[in-house]
């Protein structure tokens, strides 16, 4: 089937079978590896992208739900060679370790910050629930997401 | 992990998806969120799957005479953050605020979750409470049915071949009447191990009006109609509440798997319910 989808605001247009999982759309035909496939099963959320604006785990979208639409992925969020005010926090506070998990963490926390600008340490938890980070034991993301949301206060 | 061959179609109005599910190996593609886990586990072959995340009038939250109604692929995250629901139907919106996790709210829909009938779903036992009705749409014409029907068993619904469940009605929350959900969940999957909502009413210290269902007890979540005689018309209080919360699983089929065994699960259910009962009085 032929799709055409638009990731990080440049257009692809690709032909797919229908069981193609977006993220082997993402990875393999388009390239974009920055994006990762952890459990495959839904749960840990490393494979996490923006969809229309709103988080998904791309391994439980298929490419062909993708036709027409909007995507970003951790290729599109530093700009101009500037990082992410995101990202620039993670690098900060040391949010990450292996970094394996990182690329869905920051998508995530750019939509927790995008729906609650200055969120508590339980509402920054409950937003990254379905991102699963097996080295920081997470405080250090947490740190990290409230710096995040102050430099974005800031500028 | 990769499901096996289907074809895909992807109609843009629902006379259109039901042409395609007559069908029968076709089978609806909603957000996903239970079905494509099943594609890629191979439990679920279909031939083709039929998308309806392109017809747009499957997707809104509207009141009309004291009912709301939501379509079927209204999002468990549009449901969560509805300022209608907020206000009139706030049970559901909290309850949808319980399941899985952001992404999974983002795309699953309320649809999907219903006619899915994981016998530990979030919805049902908010739906239940709230005597909420589904709208089922065929080729040949359209019924309204109970949720209580329309669930029959573990992953088994009342939907015949070729109907789509095309709207879920719940009513504006009755003036006066408060409400809860309380779970304990699983921590890996986030699914509830046992779910208690209620909606309850209280004037001059009695019980006026008293809803309760669960979820993740027995194969199919349930209204308790034993907890709501117990309490209805008499004290609003922890004594009655404890004593009602005791009846939340009788004449229930409890399940047992390696989360709980049946004796917790049956006792969860009656500290869940207890709790939310409290949780409701305390918001009163
Ligand atoms: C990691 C994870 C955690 C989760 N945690 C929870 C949780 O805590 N609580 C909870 O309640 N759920 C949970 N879920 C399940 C989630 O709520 C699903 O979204 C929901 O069960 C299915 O909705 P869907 O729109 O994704 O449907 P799909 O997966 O697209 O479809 C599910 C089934 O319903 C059928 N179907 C879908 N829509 C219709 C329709 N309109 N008419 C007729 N048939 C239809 C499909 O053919 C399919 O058989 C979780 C899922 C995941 C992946
Ligand atoms: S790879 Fe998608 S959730 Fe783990
Ligand atoms: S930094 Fe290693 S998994 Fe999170």
């Amino acid at each position: 089937m032929d799709i055409s989808v638009t990731v990080n605001d440049e257009r692809f247009e690709r032909s797919v079978e229908p069981r193609r999982l977006l993220v082997h759309f993402l990875r393999e035909d388009l390239g974009l590896t920055g994006t990762h496939i952890g459990c495959e099963t839904t749960v840990c959320g490393a494979c996490t992208v923006m969809l229309e604006g709103r988080t998904v785990k791309s391994c439980t979208v298929l490419a062909v739900q993708a036709d027409g639409k909007e995507i970003t992925t951790i290729e599109g969020m530093a700009s101009n060679g500037e990082l992410h005010a995101v990202q620039e926090a993670f690098w900060n506070e040391h949010g990450l370790q292996c970094g394996f998990c990182t690329p869905g963490m920051i998508m995530s926390v750019d939509q927790l910050l995008n729906d609650q600008p200055s969120p508590t340490k339980d509402e920054i938890r409950h937003g990254i629930e379905g991102n699963l980070c097996r080295c920081t034991g997470y405080q250090h993301i947490v740190n990290a997401v409230e710096a995040a949301a102050k430099a974005k206060a800031g500028a | 992990m990769i499901p096996a061959s289907f074809d895909y179609s992807a109609p843009e109005t629902l006379s259109e998806a039901l042409q395609l599910l007559g069908d029968e190996e076709a089978k609806v593609l909603a957000g996903g969120q239970s079905l494509i886990p099943m594609l890629k586990l191979r439990l679920a072959q279909p031939a083709r799957l039929v998308d309806l995340d392109r017809i747009p009038d499957l997707n809104f939250i509207a009141e009309d005479n004291g009912t709301i109604r939501i379509g079927a692929m209204t999002t468990h995250h549009q449901v969560e953050s509805s300022d209608l629901l907020a206000e009139k139907c706030p049970l559901l919106a909290k309850t949808a605020g319980h399941i899985g996790d952001v992404q999974v709210r983002n795309r699953g829909t309320i649809g999907g979750s219903v006619a899915h009938a994981d016998p530990a779903a979030d919805y049902p036992a908010a739906l239940l409470a709230l005597e909420a009705q589904v709208k089922l749409v065929s080729a040949s014409g359209e019924r309204v049915v109970a949720l209580d029907e329309f669930l029959v068993d573990a992953l088994t619904t009342s939907l015949e071949d070729g109907e789509i469940l095309t709207e879920v009605h719940v009513p504006v929350e009755q003036e006066g009447v408060a409400t809860a959900y309380r779970t304990l969940i699983q921590p890996a999957s986030g699914f509830a191990i046992v779910g208690a909502a209620v909606r309850l009413g209280v004037s001059n210290g009695n019980v006026s009006f008293v809803r309760v269902a669960l979820t993740g007890v027995g194969p199919n979540p349930y209204r308790a109609s034993a907890v709501e005689e117990a309490l209805e018309g008499g004290p609003a209080n922890a004594e009655a509440f404890a004593a009602a919360a005791a009846h939340a699983a009788e004449g229930v089929d409890v399940l047992s798997d390696i989360h709980a065994s049946a004796a917790y699960r049956a006792s969860l259910a009656a500290v869940q319910t207890r709790r939310a009962l409290e949780d409701a009085a305390g918001s009163a």
